[in-house]
């Protein structure tokens, strides 16, 4: 039940996109079609997923204050926390590696529509975000951050597509020539986060 | 050395209205004006000397493995400020929460070392990052400025509003201080702007 809770509060409440505003520039650059922002999700989810449990093992046993006192009393008082945004960069940087490789194997197609934001995901503010809220919050256990990566991951794969959706249909519609593109854009996202936020509150 | 590259980045090439960079980690510290300043500066800094540290040594960075190279000049500065603000300011580091660490992100620094740093000499890509910072700074300060007046009344803290106007019935826009108020206002910034500079607007 505690699952479930986190999940829905990091699907709905803490959305990335619309109560952080994490991950916007790829957000704002590739949801102009439906296809390529589930692409694009699905790759961010998949990252997260994987880059938050391997953040959390690191931040439990490595980096935070006595993290390493299971290789001896001697090590008990190393404190290495201020390595943390170097460290998760790092890894989040290797996995995409991986994952862009992958994506080139097995979908070619996927591949050359995603272009250079697939390899900009190490640079997603919304994985590196999800770390750091990792270790800001404190998760009791492996599961309850695997739970929150896919939580928040999903919750930012409906913001892209949802926004695609709507983007896609806007382009029949008459909107004031400054406004065109990025403005009303920004203002939709707006709009959408107003929406979202009637979900505040909910327990499960 | 040309002065296009400290005038542009204020107005015609802005990273945040015109480029579209670097909205990710900060319009969420927008809601005071404190803040907005502290993390504008702290942009600043890490903008100016990561790209005057990628150009000098640009051309002993292989080409391939350059993403990682520039990750961890860019971390380097980002620690420092961190610790910073931990030891001297530690209650708005409380505040600013993730998005110090988040600055390592902002797509302005890396888009500045791609796209400037790796092909210039070392004082102007200083001068370019500082004023890609600086420009960055200014939209949210203005923001956090319009946010922090009509969401509480105050700016830096000090109450502006008279007490007399709130007796005769006015009251603090509370939705300002929400998430998708700092969404809708950088729309309408760039509304304005995209009304002035016609060459801008999009077909």
């Amino acid at each position: 039940m505690e699952y479930l809770n986190l999940f829905v509060k990091s699907v709905f409440i803490d959305n990335m996109i619309f109560a952080y505003f994490l991950g916007m520039c790829s957000f704002l650059a590739v949801s102009k079609n439906v296809k390529t922002a589930t692409g694009l999700g699905i790759a961010v989810t998949f990252v997260i997923l994987i880059t938050l449990p391997v953040n959390y093992l690191l931040d439990k046993y490595v980096l935070s204050a006595g993290a390493l006192s299971w290789i001896g009393p001697d090590f008990a008082g190393i404190d290495l926390s201020f390595l943390s945004f170097i460290i998760f960069i790092a890894v989040i940087a290797a996995i995409t590696q991986i994952v862009e490789m992958v994506v080139e194997k097995f979908s070619p197609s996927l591949y050359s529509s995603l272009g250079i934001f697939l390899p900009l995901i190490a640079v997603n503010c919304a994985v590196m975000g999800a770390s750091l809220f990792m270790q800001e919050r404190a998760y009791a256990s492996v599961g309850e951050a695997t739970v929150y990566a896919l939580g928040s991951g999903l919750g930012w794969f409906l913001a892209i597509v949802a926004m695609a959706a709507i983007r896609e249909k806007l382009a029949y519609s008459n909107v004031p020539k400054p406004l065109k593109g990025l403005g009303i854009t920004f203002i939709m996202t707006g709009l959408m986060g107003m929406a979202f936020m009637a979900f505040m509150g909910i327990q499960l | 050395m040309d002065k296009e590259i400290y005038k542009k980045p204020l107005f015609l090439t802005n990273p945040v209205t015109v480029l579209v960079l670097g909205i990710c980690s900060s319009l969420a510290v927008t809601v005071q004006m404190k803040g907005a300043c502290i993390m504008g500066l702290s942009v600043m800094i890490v903008t100016g000397f990561s790209s005057l540290f990628a150009s000098l040594l640009r051309n002993g960075i292989p080409n391939r493995i350059r993403i990682i190279v520039q990750l961890v000049i860019v971390a380097l500065f980002v620690i420092l400020i961190d610790q910073f603000l931990k030891a001297y300011m530690y209650d708005l580091s409380k505040s600013l929460s993730v998005y110090v660490g988040l600055i390592i992100t902002n797509c302005i620094i890396m888009g500045r070392i791609e796209a400037f740093a790796l092909g210039n000499k070392p004082w102007p890509s200083f001068v370019d990052g500082i004023a890609n910072g600086f420009g960055y700074a200014m939209i949210l300060i203005v923001l956090s400025f319009f946010r922090e007046l009509l969401g509480s009344g105050t700016i830096f803290s000090i109450k502006v509003i008279p007490q007399s106007w709130y007796d005769a019935g006015y009251m603090n826009n509370g939705l300002m201080i929400l998430p998708p108020m700092a969404l809708i206002l950088i729309g309408v910034i760039v509304w304005i702007q995209r009304s002035i500079q016609k060459d801008l607007q999009e077909k």
